[in-house]
């Protein structure tokens, strides 16, 4: 259901009719269908189900998560809190 | 006596042994069913409980005249036969020779048993020769006799090897279960979960590519470097099918005591950690084939993780945990987070998911 | 990995971990409808480090426990026949039938295949024309996309040879089904992050209002599992109830447009049995009218077969979290990871295999935060 996992679009070419591309996940490359994220573009991240790549990575949004969990307690630190 | 080394792409079934009435792929696997039918069916009808066999360590160590001995032997179907870093010829000598060493004995020589299929392409068996007598060459050990049979085309998968292997034991060295106790240290000599990754990545149904190649390596050097030493050494295994997750536990189990393991101490190359992401699979349950774990007593860890470490083979070795007298025969892990987790004995071989 | 790894960095989640436990002054019950969230609780040991009164309940979130009997029935039923190569995800593999499941099938000869793709059960079916390639389409809203595409990659290159097994299973409704329970435990939920990828968000809103339930979706590394988490329960400690997005970088409203447009082409909306819970109503997916012909139950003629669940097991409980697998009298006795009854426990991430997995071991979680002691 769940396990999709983000990689980097390292190649795209047509079969069938289809956009497909080779996706490196960490260094493990994989062939996965585009169809459903067609303004995909090389070098951007998207998250890939069963050799399906469903949505592309907002990468703004990423960072912007991580930093709010980098600041999350520090200002009841800064006031003294627990 | 260890359960038969199998062909990674075969499956396994979870029912226990006297529910079925034929073998089925699990009773090859190394896990639970593997270690019921060698103790239900095969120790008894071989010998008894107080046998050397009902000991079930890597290998027997046997006493000839007042020379000890080791001996050990292994069967490899693996499929496909050729895989990124090897091919079964070579796992063939070194799990071999793996298991012999583990004893604590020094290695000398093999037999070569095989099962071929009518059909098989000569070149390819001339290949897997040419393997195995480089690796034993590698290894320092001479392969000295052996059986060739061959069986109707679609019986034999291509090709069955078995080798069993003979060595001498080293004076004084004591290895095994009895001697694991709270205290001690437990450290892996490398990166874990290449072997596996490495053979998945061929495979049909799930080809990637991965800069992986199998660890395959005869590790009787590695273990002179930790025994000639005179380290405080309590038990050598090579984590193979079920990865060190099925290691660690059996050493728990046989030798009575908890094992504790911190998650980040593990060393996981990145491309198996990626390829496990991808897959659904656990690292820890990954097969290995050029691995030891060693027990040492605390005292001595650090002097044997150098040890380690100065040896080509043992460049990454790392500590990742401890024996403890909590928990006797579960294996415990701090996760990534801090959190907690048991490792449990793996059922079967570890199934890619979706979920 | 890149995206991923930074999600799993232990300072932060001591931080989130800490947050949470600086706020919670009450018991509260949540409960993750996805396999992947409950994995990863498991996997992180993450349960052990919340407060001691908060209570994760895992739902019927991997498809592997909730495909109904019946339809694992006429899978092996369609695996065994010689001229079939099945083709299925690791998963199902291990999954009890009435009788058997699918290794044991292949054990006895059947021609079963893992695949990481439906993409490959294609591939086969173009390799070899003279068997009857079948695919195991289960899965909840994440796979359909897939399984879509690939039917209609089979009519286009007018494969004869190719068919799915449909079973796929739709959150919402299963959703709907636990809240409308008279036991019902669970007091907000962390909607499947994959799922609401391709679906979008918009079809929690009328769930939030009508239960005034906190619902907030989450992705699947453990800082965004403790996240969806942290933000449930400061809904709850508040009063609040409203519709969370914890995981923006992948998961829009909308969700997938091109996806919702190739699914519904394909697939139509169908009543699923849920195997432990029952029917749920328009709560699963068959192949529309214009791709019927791929049915694989109709080319085989296995819609006959029924089949009766195991009287003992109370899976369907355990997944709507009525009880805890513990509290389940074949817990530990009849039913173990080794000789499963159902589903749950067969799953690594089902609930009970997760359960059985503790219970081996008191050990004092020396982690966890709060006062209040494990109710």
């Amino acid at each position: 259901m769940c396990l999709g996992i983000p990689g980097k679009v390292e190649e795209i070419w047509e079969q069938d009719g289809t956009r497909m591309a080779t996706v490196d996940f960490g260094g493990v490359r994989k062939q996965v269908c585009l169809a459903y994220v067609p303004d995909l573009a090389l070098g951007e991240y998207t998250i890939v189900h069963v050799g399906f790549a469903l949505t592309k990575l907002d990468e703004a949004s990423a960072l912007e998560t991580l930093e709010l969990f980098r600041s999350t307690g520090l200002l009841e630190q800064e006031m003294g809190g627990t | 006596m260890t359960a038969p080394a199998f062909d990674p792409s075969s499956w396994s079934c979870p029912l226990p042994l006297r529910d079925i009435s034929t073998i089925v792929m699990g009773h090859g696997g190394g896990g639970r069913l593997s270690g019921e039918l060698i103790e239900h069916l095969f120790v008894p009808a071989f010998a008894g409980v107080d046998s050397i066999l009902a000991q079930l360590g890597d290998g027997a160590v046997l006493d000839v005249g007042g020379v000890r001995l080791a001996l050990s032997t292994d069967s490899f179907v693996v499929r496909p036969r050729f895989f990124p870093g090897g091919n079964i010829g070579e796992l063939a000598v070194n799990g071999t020779v793996n298991d012999v060493a583990m004893t604590g004995a020094i290695p000398l020589f093999l037999s070569a048993a095989f099962v071929l299929e009518e059909g098989m392409a000569i070149d390819e068996l001339g290949v897997i020769a040419q393997s195995m007598g480089e690796a034993a060459r590698v290894a320092g050990v001479q392969i000295v006799t052996g059986d060739t049979k061959v069986v109707d085309s679609g019986h034999g998968d291509g090709a069955y090897i078995t080798t069993a292997g003979v060595g001498l034991m080293r004076p004084g060295i004591d290895l095994g279960p009895h001697r694991v106790t709270p205290g001690d240290v437990v450290i892996v000599s490398g990166p874990i979960g290449l072997h596996g990754i490495a053979v998945l990545s061929v495979r049909e149904g799930f080809e990637f590519g991965v800069e992986v190649r199998s660890d395959t390596a005869a590790l009787n050097g590695l273990v002179a470097a930790m025994l000639d030493g005179g380290a405080d050494v309590h038990m050598l295994r090579d984590p193979t099918r079920g990865g060190l997750a099925a290691t660690l536990n059996e050493i728990a189990m046989a030798s009575g005591t908890g094992v504790r393991i911190v998650e980040r101490d593990v060393p996981v190359p990145d491309a198996v950690a990626s390829a496990c992401s991808m897959l659904g699979l656990d690292p820890l349950q990954v097969a290995n084939e050029g691995r030891v774990v060693a027990f040492v007593g605390r005292g001595d860890a650090q002097r044997v993780l150098e040890v380690l470490r100065g040896h080509p083979l043992g460049g990454e070795a790392a500590i990742i945990g401890e024996v403890v007298a909590e928990h006797p025969g579960v294996v415990v892990a701090r996760t990534g987070i801090g959190g907690t987790r048991v490792i449990d004995l793996p059922m079967s071989e570890q199934l890619p998911r979706i979920c | 990995m890149k995206y991923l790894d930074e999600f799993s960095d232990p300072v932060l989640a001591a931080r989130i971990l800490d947050d949470i436990a600086s706020r919670v002054t009450k018991p509260w019950s949540i409960m993750e409808i996805c396999g992947g969230q409950t994995h990863t609780i498991i996997r992180h040991g993450i349960d052990q480090l919340l407060p001691g009164n908060v209570t994760l309940i895992h739902g019927p979130g991997c498809p592997v426990c909730v495909t109904p009997l019946e339809i694992i029935d006429r899978a092996l039923i369609i695996a065994a026949r010689p001229e079939v190569i099945f083709c299925t995800f690791g998963d199902m593999a291990r999954v009890p039938g009435s009788r058997t499941d699918l290794l044991q099938v292949k054990a006895a000869g059947g021609d079963v295949r893992l695949v990481y793709s439906p993409l490959d059960a294609v591939r086969l079916a173009q390799q070899h024309p003279d068997r009857q390639v079948v695919f195991f389409a289960i899965g909840f809203e994440t796979t359909a996309p897939a399984n879509a595409m690939t039917v209609r990659l089979a009519r286009q290159l007018g494969l004869s040879n190719f068919s799915l097994l449909v079973s796929h299973v739709l959150v919402p409704p299963a959703m709907t089904a636990i809240l409308e329970s008279p036991s019902c435990r669970v007091q907000g939920f962390l909607a499947a992050g994959h799922v609401c990828t391709v679906m979008g968000t918009k079809q929690y809103e009328p769930l939030v209002h009508r239960y005034r339930v906190p619902i907030v979706v989450t992705g699947f590394e453990p800082l965004d599992v403790l996240e969806g988490i942290r933000r449930t329960l400061f809904q709850l400690e508040d009063g609040r109830f409203e519709l969370e997005n914890a995981y923006p970088r992948a998961v829009t409203s909308e969700g997938n447009a091109v996806a919702q447009t190739v699914i519904n082409e394909v697939f139509k909306v169908c009543d699923r049995q849920w195997r432990g819970i029952g029917l749920i109503p328009q709560s699963g997916w068959r192949l529309s009218a214009a791709y019927a012909d791929f049915d694989a139950e109709e080319r085989f003629d296995v819609r006959g077969v029924v089949a009766q669940e195991s009287a003992n097991c109370r899976s369907g409980d355990v997944l709507q979290g009525a009880i805890t697998p513990p509290e389940c009298p074949a817990f530990g006795q009849e039913c173990t990871p080794r000789r499963p009854l159902g589903a749950p426990m067969v799953s690594s991430e089902g609930a009970c295999a997760a359960y059985y997995q503790f219970r081996r071991i008191d050990i004092a979680a020396p982690t966890r935060r709060g006062s209040a002691p494990v109710s």
